[in-house]
């Protein structure tokens, strides 16, 4: 015969949040102070931040002279009077429904696209590479079907930020397979040309060549021929992040097995078929953090657009510091803060949608 | 490299084309467009800068208005054009903007080589001294032995050495790279004084946490002379950038202001009637209509009411006048007559 004992509960110091306290934060004399540290340093750091954005804030006013005070922290009313330029830069009010319809359109697009559940996504594809591009492209810009023609230098704030990164993503990832199969080719003009370009542009600061596409190419253009200077943004940015995407895909390429390739060539596939049904798949998911790293990379990079006189987000903030109106102690910190927001939060919903996208594929490596 | 040389010898003969092509007059192209391309700053308190709506507004920004309401008889018909301080010649050299409204100094360098001209001097800006107010400083030559704030690599930091040598005064220069680095050093008060250009002084002055605590020294220690320039070689265009901003002064000079200019229309003034085209045939001898002066002023205002709204005592910044007072009031701003 055998007796048991009753069963008796953990002792309360062992489970529960005062356990998983004691457990994680206070098991030693030595982390018991790094805890201590720690929530110090964070305190501080948060509580500053709260003070200056909320407690010691502006809210309300109609010029710089509100903010100006002693302790003043940020003066909200100044991005509240400047919303719609930091959003739509100078695009003409009548007209802003145009880009609104735009965002519309895209977010009709994007959304089921990117949720894997929904089906139809031949259909959502074409819409997306062949339709929305030219529906943006005549509702921005117009000229047609009566719609006034708005020139690109009124366009400006987080509109032009959008453009210039999703025309550089969606020029850039297409482009980039090329150079990165290109540079991996055993034809020897094809392998010249791709590594020649992929070397040349990595080796420039992206910079320089905005500077030259402004400063240079209008003197060696004949008179009263410009090319639009969004334009040439546009594609010296798609050209350079074409450059970065093709090393990071050349690195998934790389992973792949030999036996891969050979497998495929035994299958007897075209050279098309191997590539597009066996080895770019595998490539290109192995490499979806750096895809996404360079995208992210496009994304802030799109700012440099300002030196040549375009300006971004982060360009018609700058601005607006200038407008004497807002003068006050806070201001400069108050946009600054504001943009970096706005940025924030676009790059971080890229990088949780990369993870979803990440973990959804490796569903075949955890078998 | 053969192919190399060649290819860059007909890069630069374009270049040289494209130049010359630009001299072809201005004045028709800016009439058949109907719109004035002009360059301003991307952005400078009191010059160029966007109010709440987006709208321009400045003192450069208001001679590209000027200029289009005397030409087009419309002062909104102007296509602004943010430059940058690189682009700035080369989008007037390339044809790409027709006048350069963007605080720059006229120097001899950039008069000659440049391939532009000045038509006109719209801001005497020069280099000046901020202290603070409790040390009870009233003039530059009591500033023997101070420290002074200054950004490094600039002509500021070379006019500072002349001016304190040329006066026999000790001073210690405390350097930095950037602009935002200099401003805040002064504010902790790192040192005794601060200096950049003037009209900048008084505008970061509105930025810092105590700005009735520090005063701006009355001594301008340098020559910086803003003005509107134009391509060389197209003197009909010239001479009528430098008028319109000789009827902006000619009509504060005369007391023609934005509010007065149709009563001041029916004097008996002959300077008024000639100024506003009643008599005389001035308007037309330089391409223009007889009431382009009058189109400036009924638009955009005098020079006094575009300095007062910008920069003077109507904004914020609230400059003032100084050398760029008429010189009946002690000023620089001194036009020839038209007559």
């Amino acid at each position: 015969m055998t007796s048991t004992t009753a069963e008796m509960r953990p002792p309360r110091s062992e489970v529960g949040v005062i356990g998983w306290v004691r457990k994680n934060l206070f098991s030693s004399p030595t982390n018991a102070l790094l805890t201590v540290i720690g929530i110090w340093i964070i305190w501080s750091a948060v509580s500053g931040v709260a003070h200056w954005a909320f407690t010691q804030a502006t809210w309300e006013g109609t010029d710089g002279k509100a903010c100006t005070w002693s302790g003043a922290g940020a003066c909200w009313p100044f991005v509240k009077a400047k919303f719609s330029q930091f959003m739509y830069g100078r695009y003409p009010e009548p007209q802003r429904w145009r880009v609104d319809l735009t965002y519309v359109l895209a977010i009709i697009g994007l959304v089921p696209l990117m949720i894997p559940r929904i089906p139809g996504k031949l259909f959502n594809t074409i819409y997306m590479l062949v339709f929305f591009p030219i529906a943006a492209f005549l509702l921005l810009s117009g000229g047609y079907f009566g719609l006034p023609y708005i020139p690109t230098e009124l366009w400006g704030g987080l509109l032009v930020t959008l453009v210039v990164a999703s025309v550089g993503i969606a020029g850039a990832f297409p482009l980039g397979i090329m150079l990165a199969i290109g540079r991996r080719s055993r034809m020897p003009i094809v392998r010249w040309v791709s590594v020649a370009f992929i070397e040349l542009v990595r080796g420039v600061p992206l910079i320089t060549v905005l500077f030259m596409a402004s400063v240079m190419l209008p003197l060696f253009l004949p008179e009263g021929m410009t090319i639009d200077k969004l334009l040439r943004a546009l594609i010296m940015v798609a050209l350079f992040a074409a450059a970065y995407l093709a090393e990071v895909i050349r690195g998934g390429l790389q992973a792949i097995p030999r036996g891969q390739f050979e497998a495929a060539d035994a299958l007897g596939l075209t050279y098309a078929q191997k590539m597009g049904l066996i080895i770019l798949p595998q490539a290109l998911k192995l490499v979806i953090p750096g895809i996404v790293n360079t995208f992210i990379g496009l994304f802030k990079d799109t700012s440099l657009v300002l030196i040549i006189g375009i300006f971004d987000l982060l360009g018609i903030v700058q601005q607006n510091q200038n407008d004497a109106t807002w003068f006050s102690p806070s201001t400069a910190m108050t946009g600054y803060v504001f943009a970096g927001l706005i940025f924030w939060i676009f790059c971080f919903s890229m990088s949780r949608y990369s993870l979803f996208i990440e973990r959804r594929l490796a569903a075949s490596d955890r078998r | 490299m053969k192919r190399a040389t060649k290819l860059l010898a007909t890069a630069a003969a374009v270049a040289l084309g494209t130049i010359s092509a630009a001299n072809a007059q201005t004045l028709d192209k800016v009439k058949k467009q109907g719109v004035l391309s002009c360059g301003v700053n991307v952005g400078l308190a009191g010059f160029s800068a966007p109010d709440d709506k987006g709208n321009w507004t400045g003192l450069d920004v208001d001679y590209c208005r000027a200029i289009a309401a005397a030409v087009l008889g419309d002062a909104t018909k102007v296509r602004f054009v943010p430059t940058t301080a690189k682009e700035r010649f080369t989008a007037l050299q390339s044809g790409e903007i027709d006048v350069l409204n963007r605080n720059t100094t006229w120097t001899m360098g950039r008069d000659t080589s440049l391939g532009l001209s000045f038509a006109g001097t719209n801001y005497y800006d020069g280099q000046g001294l901020m202290v603070k107010k409790s040390l009870g400083v009233k003039s530059a030559t009591e500033l023997s032995g101070a420290t002074v704030c200054v950004q490094t690599g600039t002509t500021t930091e070379l006019n500072l050495a002349d001016y304190f040598r040329q006066n026999k005064l000790e001073y210690k220069p405390v350097v930095f790279e950037k602009a935002d680095e200099t401003i805040t050093a002064y504010q902790a008060g790192r040192c005794d004084a601060y200096t950049t250009d003037a009209s900048g002084l008084y505008a970061q002055r509105l930025q810092m946490q105590q700005p009735d605590e520090h005063i701006v020294l009355p001594e301008i220690i340098s020559k910086e002379p803003l003005g509107p320039s134009v391509r060389q070689g197209d003197s009909q265009w010239f001479t009528i950038v430098r008028w319109v901003h000789f009827a902006l002064l000619n009509a504060e000079e005369a007391g023609i202001t934005k509010a007065n200019v149709d009563q001041m229309a029916n004097s008996t003034n002959p300077d008024i009637r000639r100024i506003l085209g009643k008599e005389g045939e001035f308007g037309k001898a330089i391409g223009l209509g007889n009431d382009w002066a009058y189109q400036i002023v009924k638009q955009v205002g005098n020079y006094g009411e575009i300095f007062d709204k910008n920069v003077g005592a109507g904004s914020r910044i609230n400059i003032a006048r100084g050398q760029n007072n008429l010189w009946s009031k002690g000023g620089l701003q001194y036009a020839p007559p038209i007559r």
